[in-house]
């Protein structure tokens, strides 16, 4: 049942990394255009499926485009324009879009020795572009030895931005003629996107009970509250057990034994 | 709905659109407006932080597996073994394959 693997490093987040050693401005941009172009094509279908949606819901192509420009959060904006359809009060919108987009919180938190280190602007709008694989590529490229600089962050952003815009305004353009979603297999890419990123953080410190922890608390609260609180439950649990579970020690490939101790 | 209407942009529509922007750019600049006013980041919230990823990315694949028809289930597990092995694209062409067989090799999900 557990899945565990033996890293090749002692959680490399915090390790410092030489990093004038790996300043290759050329590796900067074609890294973060081709991480971009990958994030581009797999959220391509949301796009078109939230511009389809949006123009459905009453909204025109540009009031489509300027909320996947202005707010760029995927499933925020599906919340958001399933309510707008709905002919749900304003506040109640910007608050369940509020609810979807929490978890940001965390990642702007965690991010913060990366992001943190660009001039002003830069970091502003890195921010802005802060969406869920900018932040797991980010964290993954800074796990190995390349530093995230704002050249590599802004040349993957601008790629999934644009894209973003693009895809919406395709899909507001010929929402009709994509049918039913669920019929393409649309429905699933999402779920299955994501676990693809979550299995990407598997050979990171108490990655097993963090995992556990989210699920069963995004599940039960699934049940309980309904969507879209069991986001910010089911993060808010894991990143407890996270919390309350003795932190890593700095030693040679610590992960498997600790895992598989805190386990028990 | 008319013609006219494809490209125009209702007052009340936008401010709602601008709002929503808003509020959620405050929630990708708040963490960071948090930690930074820290002198120290205290070890437990830096093991806090280090879980992020996989607390946040769970909620959004656990659900959807629990709750979904059996279509889901098959197509995740398929993905979830191909992770193990294979990169983020390849996972995404087979899960999506896998579903597809599920609805129309099995019939499950219909």
């Amino acid at each position: 049942m557990r899945i565990v693997r033996k890293s090749a490093q002692s959680d490399p987040h915090r390790t410092a990394v030489p990093r004038e050693q790996c300043m290759d401005s050329h590796e900067q941009l074609t890294n973060g255009l081709k991480k971009g172009a990958i994030v581009a094509i797999s959220s391509a279908p949301f796009g078109i499926l939230f511009g389809a949606i949006a123009v459905d819901n009453g909204f025109s192509i540009t009031e489509a485009a300027l909320m996947s420009g202005l707010v760029y959060g995927g499933a925020s904006q599906l919340v958001g324009i399933e309510l707008f359809g709905h002919h749900v009060a304003a506040w109640v919108i910007v608050l369940s879009i509020l609810a979807v987009n929490f978890r940001h919180i965390l990642y702007s938190a965690a991010l913060t020795p990366v992001l943190g280190r660009y001039p002003h602007v830069q970091r502003w709008l890195a921010f802005f572009l802060l969406v869920d694989p900018q932040f797991a590529e980010t964290v993954k490229r800074e796990d190995s030895c390349k530093p995230a600089t704002f050249r590599w962050y802004f040349a993957m952003g601008a790629v999934v931005w644009v894209s973003w815009i693009l895809t919406t305004v395709i899909g507001a353009f010929f929402g009709r003629m994509i049918g039913d979603p669920k019929a393409l297999g649309i429905d699933v890419l999402l779920p299955i996107y994501f676990l693809g990123l979550t299995m990407g953080f598997r050979s990171r410190h108490n990655f097993i009970p963090v995992m556990l922890a989210g699920a069963i608390g995004s599940v039960a609260a699934f049940h309980i509250v309904g969507s879209p609180w069991h986001i910010s439950v089911g993060a808010a649990l894991g990143i407890l057990v996270a919390a309350i579970l003795p932190p890593p020690k700095m030693h040679e490939e610590p992960d498997v034994s600790e895992i598989e101790r805190e386990a028990m | 709905m008319t013609e006219i209407s494809a490209f125009s942009i209702d007052p009340d529509t936008a401010m709602l659109i601008v709002v929503a922007a808003i509020a959620t750019y405050f929630t990708r600049i708040g963490g960071y407006v948090l930690m930074s006013s820290m002198k120290r980041i205290p070890p437990r919230v830096e093991s806090a932080l280090n879980a992020v990823p996989a607390a946040v990315l769970t909620t959004l694949v656990a659900p959807p597996f629990i709750y979904g028809g059996w279509d889901i289930k098959i197509a995740m597990v398929v993905a979830l073994v191909v992770g193990l092995r294979f990169p983020g694209l390849t996972i995404l062409a087979v899960g999506w394959a896998a579903v597809m067989a599920a609805r129309y090799g099995l019939g499950l999900g219909a």
